[in-house]
């Protein structure tokens, strides 16, 4: 059995953590095909060809592909798809916009954000939120899956695949890029990062986020938000972690001046140790952490920033 | 231009959900149901464009259970101008899924030839984020999914997206499906004068047998179970207390 998984490429560069760990759970399907596809794509191929469990790698370069656009992408895949009983990406934004458009290309129904893998066609996945586990089997020919890469460790390095170069399908000239607007930061990605600091409703303002942001950097952490303080203009929308964000499971995740809706839970309750800083002792984030602290945050942070030397 | 807007009958958002004992799944039973938020921020936006002269009618569907009237009659009271119900399923547990709705909404915009479908980009409850994809994979039709903010102009559109990086901004050919997100708009409350109005609203019942579409589900629930739970914390003293306890876990 064969498996066809779309490798994570941003502006030409391989997604190396999201991709190893939608590689661990690959591997338990079949042999391992990746594809790198973009307008440039081919170091992300080579890059891809040495994660450990890859057999092969398909490198597609073309212009319609650059940006991600879902519909040449989703094309292309359809036009590798013959041998290929799965059909599997990381659930990252690019492959959410791309793999439902693929499944419905192949009348399958999307797995998505997989969380476990049963056996070839038994998986379980959250749904509500996280509120509760379903496990589902496919009776399709071919399955399309989205990864949760939160639940799985990347697969190491040290593999040697092979790489080929296959060519574009026909762009379907739907859609074309205009801009992207994306922060430049020295900071860990978040869904990769070992300890992230996220800020909620309760820090006030985008000026008083800097708190965490001095915090999240004495940590070489990650910084993230809740919901609430990204629709308040505190913090921008791709720092947001929840239901509708990021899935994070850092090994320490510092909630400070978040409530702890289920929605905002539901994206870090599997991080290893949770620490929750909330002067309201009601809070629910405090029934998932470890440690809880009942304070104000605008003295915890800084003393905790400063006796963390 | 028609703007056509799928929405669907979730628990509400408030309220905590239990697994049942049995694994068979979610217990529905005098549990609140609402609209999913995200197609209340879709409905907002077909108005809104209706309200800027981009549009001249809104219709909504949606596809599930009887009951489902009940969500429709929230969006013609927000202001869309007439609804259509196609009852696929009698138990209110069968969840219909992505690809069977997208496939009855493909023969819905034949019927209606809508300029624009607004979607959510996911509903609440099976949490898959696809319908928006699948229809538009159907239709052959360009898309924008995670939509934050959304400009029409003539045979295009521009639509800003959030995706992992931060907002990507793309041009899509019309017609168009467009999935939106929490950011796009903020949907306003349904007025009591506009609730009574809208119980004259015109609301046609159709079957998916009507529409000659499958609904039989294509992924079969095994079962469903509560999470893992996580076990007890402890609550702290003070900042150095806590420096303390992290620094005994090895997490500092």
């Amino acid at each position: 059995m064969a498996v066809l998984l779309l490798a994570e490429v941003t502006n030409g560069e391989l997604g190396l953590d999201a991709t190893a760990k939608a590689v661990t759970a690959a591997k338990q399907l079949g042999d391992v095909t990746v594809l790198a596809a973009g307008a440039s794509a081919a170091a992300a191929g080579d890059a891809a060809a040495k994660i450990d469990g890859v057999s092969k790698v398909l490198v597609a370069e073309d212009a319609s592909l650059g940006h991600r656009l879902a519909e040449a992408t989703a094309a292309l895949i359809v036009s590798l798809a013959d041998g290929y009983e799965h059909i599997v990406a990381p659930a990252t934004t690019d492959a959410k916009n791309v793999m439902p458009r693929v499944a419905a290309l192949l009348d399958s129904m999307i797995i998505s954000d997989a969380s476990g893998v049963v056996d070839g066609s038994t998986f379980e996945r959250p749904i509500y939120a996280g509120n509760a586990v379903q496990t589902v089997k496919s009776n399709d020919a071919k399955k399309v899956i989205t990864i949760r890469t939160s639940t799985f460790d990347a697969a190491g390095e040290g593999g040697s695949a092979s790489v080929e170069t296959v060519s574009a399908a026909a762009d379907p000239g739907l859609s074309s890029w205009v801009e992207d607007k994306v922060a430049e930061s020295d900071r860990p990605e978040l869904t990769s990062a070992g300890v992230v600091v996220s800020g909620g409703r309760g820090v006030g303002s985008e000026d008083d986020f800097k708190l965490i942001e001095t915090l999240a950097d004495k940590l070489g952490a990650a910084v993230g938000a809740s919901r609430a303080a990204v629709d308040s203009g505190y913090a921008p929308n791709d720092w947001q972690v929840g239901q509708t964000g990021k899935v994070v499971a850092p090994d320490l995740y510092v909630a400070v001046g978040i409530s702890g809706a289920i929605q905002h839970l539901a994206g870090m309750k599997d991080s290893k140790i949770i620490v929750a800083i909330n002067k309201d002792e009601e809070a629910p984030i405090f029934q998932v952490a470890d440690f809880g602290l009942v304070a104000d945050l605008f003295q915890a942070v800084p003393e905790l920033t400063e006796k963390l030397g | 231009m028609k703007v056509l807007v799928p929405v669907k009958r979730v628990i509400d958002y408030n309220v905590k959900v239990r697994v049942k004992a049995d694994g068979s799944g979610v217990d529905l039973a005098n549990v609140k149901m609402s609209m999913n938020p995200f197609d209340e921020i879709a409905v907002e936006e077909a108005i809104r464009l209706k309200e800027a002269g981009k549009a001249d009618e809104v219709v909504a569907v949606s596809i599930g259970v009887k009951q489902a009237q009940e969500t429709l009659r929230t969006a013609l009271a927000m202001g869309a101008d007439r609804a259509i119900l196609v009852i696929a399923a009698d138990d209110v547990h069968q969840d219909i899924e992505p690809l069977a709705v997208a496939k009855i909404l493909a023969k819905v915009v034949e019927e209606e030839q809508p300029g624009i479908v607004l979607a959510g980009k996911q509903s609440i409850d099976n949490d898959m984020n696809a319908t928006g994809q699948m229809l538009s994979a159907l239709l052959g039709w360009s898309q924008g999914t995670f939509a934050s903010e959304l400009d029409i102009d003539g045979d295009s559109a521009k639509i800003t997206r959030e995706v992992d990086g931060g907002l990507q901004t793309i041009s899509v050919k019309m017609p168009t499906i467009v999935t939106v997100d929490l950011r796009l708009n903020e949907p306003r409350y349904a007025s009591l004068p506009n609730i009574m109005k809208a119980k004259k609203k015109p609301l046609d019942e159709k079957t998916a047998a009507d529409y000659g579409v499958d609904v039989t589900p294509r992924l079969e629930i095994v079962k469903t179970e509560e999470p893992a739970a996580r076990a007890a914390g402890i609550i702290v003293g003070s900042v150095d207390e806590l420096v303390e306890k992290l620094k005994e876990a090895g997490a500092v």
